[in-house]
């Protein structure tokens, strides 16, 4: 019970802490102090006490799109191994995990299509295609590590034991799921998320109509999913780590991702949009090449 | 016959009895224009003129080779038929006569206001078809920019075509100057686009000066050269930052920024504004240069120089930064000429023009300053000649600055002669910035045209974009980096 608690608590108090990490990062690398690392909290709680404008144009869905997309990724963060295995994991949960992603990225698409305006339509257009590129990855991975830990839930298949002889595998898949943590983040080089440019926007332009409190939803959300992404790569690696389990090593792999993440964007400009479909083909030939690597 | 036979020739920064500029009926106007186009003269304005009697035209076309303008005026007219069929660089300059003169322009082929037209009201150009979508951008953008609409038509990401729907701008420059010179002109003349403060401004005193037959002092043209070079080296340091920071690659658009604050301060070390303002005045510069700053200045721009390497090889030997500019917003050579492109823009797109070395003036008579050119015509070459004029800039600055004219900043400057007209062209940091003066009976002003370079360069921002990503279309606007202010006046 406790090991629910702990990880309810690091699942809804830790993520705005990563973007702060990130930005922190970059800033440091362009010779800048760089906004506080707590910052993004003292965003939400500014845009919770804020009030939202609605366009006459929209409809129930524009409303709902922020709550269920934050909803259905709270969900699927209850099924991801945090600083504990997860206590509700089942076997297939990695299935659901997937949906309930899928699912939240439908709310905010269809909250963004429901502004009716042309921008949010092609952000819309843009995010659905690139993570239809990004979910095999996903989906390949898990294979390769379900055949390489016997385990079939996202706790026995993250931070279980991996055999011993799987050792390319696992560069291989930690390689593909950073790329995809990347897309699934709008980071650069697939998006950037401080960019002020309508038209080359991804994510960021499908939620330009929301504010105050949605947006703070979306923000919140957005945070959650990078961890959780985050946390997968590093509960990936903690068996690697004596005496791993716990607050201190997990904190701490996080903070490592969010800096990774950091130097990534300091050190390369975005890719060119049509370009960003072979990035991710590349995660997937590498999650693709793991499954091999299991069936020798 | 040759073809400027009909013209009156002058030289940059020279002025002319009005007496002595033929004037010619707009049936044989209009053929001379061409035929000296079609010779290979470029146009630098083609403007309506209140004359006695009603409005006649003016046009100022450039031979580049040979360092020689030619003007002529045309009678009082009502009607007049386009040229930009025959000659696409005439587009924009007869929309804004049908637009702000009585005179009425015929078989245009794209008749609509240059700055007068808001989204709402004008005319766009439409495709039509189930997969075509209309995207509109603006004239509210999301950054912190100039105002203006774009109107794309694309299919998917693909951009068919973009039409540029500016004048969020307009402040009636041309009318404010009109009427002058007095105290207030030069300072509307300094804000006709903020970037360009000195280059406005030098090509307003220029014609102050000629129209009065003063010239300036030698150390004060030095100081205005100075100042634009300084003025051009902030500019396109602060452009490649701002191309950086478009590809997502932040930290050389922060080291960019803060080399760009380098060359401001220098200049607020020199006139006491960061962007040149006040400096450059009839008659020279309003502030002098002591040993001691010039010393601190030569030891600035040797730092600076370093800094530009330095800064300059993160961005272009980075693999992803090329992905980006390489290919991206092609503006061939053909089209470059046909529109008539000036300045970086032209010389990205292989012409070989620029008004310091074709047509010297002021301090650029003394030294002179290579030119540079890339073929390719894409965001990668107009921003390697950011790179590349700097370092040119900087040579002639360092130069310049170690030996400086000796005597006045400033000589006097007598009230303008009437019956005058005077043309001057600078060689802006974005490139041809042309000012055409004309006084009247009493030594004011009758007429005072401007043209900045980005109203002849607008145009090739929409042919960049043809075939091309929406996504790309930031990036590729910010390789023009055109102002708006400029073109609306």
């Amino acid at each position: 019970m406790t090991a629910l608690f702990e990880n309810l608590a690091a699942l809804l108090i830790v993520p705005p802490l990563m973007p702060g990490i990130i930005t922190k990062t970059k800033a440091a690398f362009g010779g800048r102090k760089g906004p506080p690392v707590l910052q993004p909290y003292y965003d939400l709680v500014k845009l919770m006490g804020k009030g939202a404008v609605y366009s006459r144009t929209t409809t129930r869905m524009f409303r709902l799109g922020p709550t269920l997309s934050l909803a259905a990724v709270v969900l699927a963060g209850l099924l991801v191994p945090l600083v504990r295995a997860s206590a509700l994991a089942f076997p297939g949960d990695a299935i659901l995990f997937a949906y309930l992603l899928g699912l939240s990225r439908f709310a905010t698409v269809a909250a963004a299509l429901d502004a009716g305006s042309s921008f949010e339509g092609m952000g819309a257009s843009r995010e659905v295609a690139f993570s239809s590129f990004a979910e095999p990855s996903l989906m390949l991975a898990v294979a390769a590590l379900a055949r390489a830990t016997g385990g079939f839930s996202l706790s026995g298949m993250f931070g279980g034991a991996i055999a011993s002889s799987f050792g390319a595998g696992l560069v291989l898949i930690v390689g593909s799921l950073f790329f995809v943590l990347l897309a699934e983040n709008s980071r650069i080089p697939v998006d950037d998320p401080a960019t002020h440019l309508e038209l080359t926007m991804i994510h960021e332009v499908m939620v330009l109509d929301h504010g105050g409190p949605d947006l703070a939803f979306i923000l919140y959300g957005s945070s959650m999913k990078l961890l959780l992404w985050s946390s997968l790569l590093v509960r990936l690696l903690l068996p690697f780590v004596p005496g791993a389990e716990g607050w201190a090593v997990w904190s701490l792999g996080i903070a490592a991702v969010a800096v990774a993440i950091g130097v990534v964007e300091s050190s390369m400009a975005r890719l060119r949009l049509i370009r960003v479909p072979q990035f991710l083909v590349a995660a997937i030939c590498a999650a693709a090449f793991a499954v091999m690597l299991t069936l020798k | 016959m040759s073809p400027t036979s009909r013209f009156r020739t002058l030289r940059n920064g020279g002025a002319v009895e009005l007496a002595a500029i033929p004037v010619v009926a707009v049936e044989e106007f209009r053929a001379s224009v061409l035929r000296a186009a079609k010779a290979g003269l470029r146009l630098c304005a083609l403007f309506a003129r209140p004359v006695e009697g009603g409005t006649g035209l003016c046009s100022v076309l450039a031979d580049d080779a040979r360092g020689f303008l030619y003007t002529l005026f045309s009678e009082p007219t009502r009607a007049f038929r386009s040229l930009a069929s025959d000659l696409p660089q005439a587009h924009l300059f007869e929309r804004e006569i049908a637009e702000s003169s009585d005179i009425a322009v015929s078989e245009h082929p794209w008749l609509k206001p240059v700055r007068m037209g808001f989204p709402d009201a004008a005319v766009f150009f439409r495709e039509s078809g189930d997969e075509v979508h209309e995207v509109a951008v603006g004239p509210i953008h999301a950054g912190i920019i100039e105002p203006g609409h774009f109107r794309f038509q694309c299919h998917g990401e693909t951009v068919h075509h973009l039409e540029i729907q500016l004048g969020y701008q307009h402040r009636g420059v041309e009318a404010l100057l009109a009427g002058g010179p007095d105290r207030r002109c030069v300072f509307v003349a300094e804000s006709i686009s903020g970037d360009t403060a000195v280059g406005h401004a030098l090509a307003y005193c220029s014609n102050l000066e000629s129209l009065a037959g003063a010239r300036a002092s030698l150390r004060g043209e030095a100081l205005r050269a100075a100042a634009l070079e300084l003025e051009r080296l902030s500019d396109h340091t602060g452009d490649l930052g701002a191309m950086s920071g478009d590809v997502g690659f932040l930290p050389v658009a922060a080291y960019f920024g803060r080399l760009r604050g380098e060359f401001l301060n220098m200049l607020m070390a020199l006139c006491g504004n960061r962007f040149g303002r006040g400096l450059v005045r009839p008659g020279g510069a309003a502030f002098d240069l002591t040993n001691a700053m010039a010393e601190d200045f030569s030891a600035r721009l040797a730092r600076a120089r370093t800094d530009l390497n330095a800064i300059s090889g993160l961005l272009f030997e980075s693999a992803s930064v090329l992905g980006r500019f390489d290919e991206t917003g092609v503006v061939s050579r053909q089209t470059a000429r046909d529109l008539g492109l000036v300045g970086l823009a032209a010389r990205a797109s292989g012409l070989d023009l620029d008004v310091r070395r074709d047509h010297p003036h002021g301090f650029y008579r003394f030294r002179h300053i290579p030119v540079v050119k890339i073929d390719s015509g894409d965001v990668y070459a107009r921003a390697m000649l950011r790179h590349l004029e700097s370092l040119r800039s900087l040579d002639f600055l360092e130069e310049l600055i170690a030996d400086l004219p000796r005597g006045a900043a400033r000589a006097a400057c007598p009230a303008p002669r009437p019956g005058r007209f005077a043309v001057c062209l600078v060689e802006g940091w974005r490139g041809e910035i042309c000012h055409v003066a004309e006084t009247g009976d009493d030594g004011r002003f009758r007429s005072y045209k401007i043209v900045d370079p980005s109203f002849h360069n607008w145009p090739a921002v929409a042919m960049a974009m043809r075939g091309g990503e929406i996504s790309d279309f930031p990036l590729c606007n910010k390789s023009f980096n055109l102002s708006y202010a400029g073109h609306d006046l």
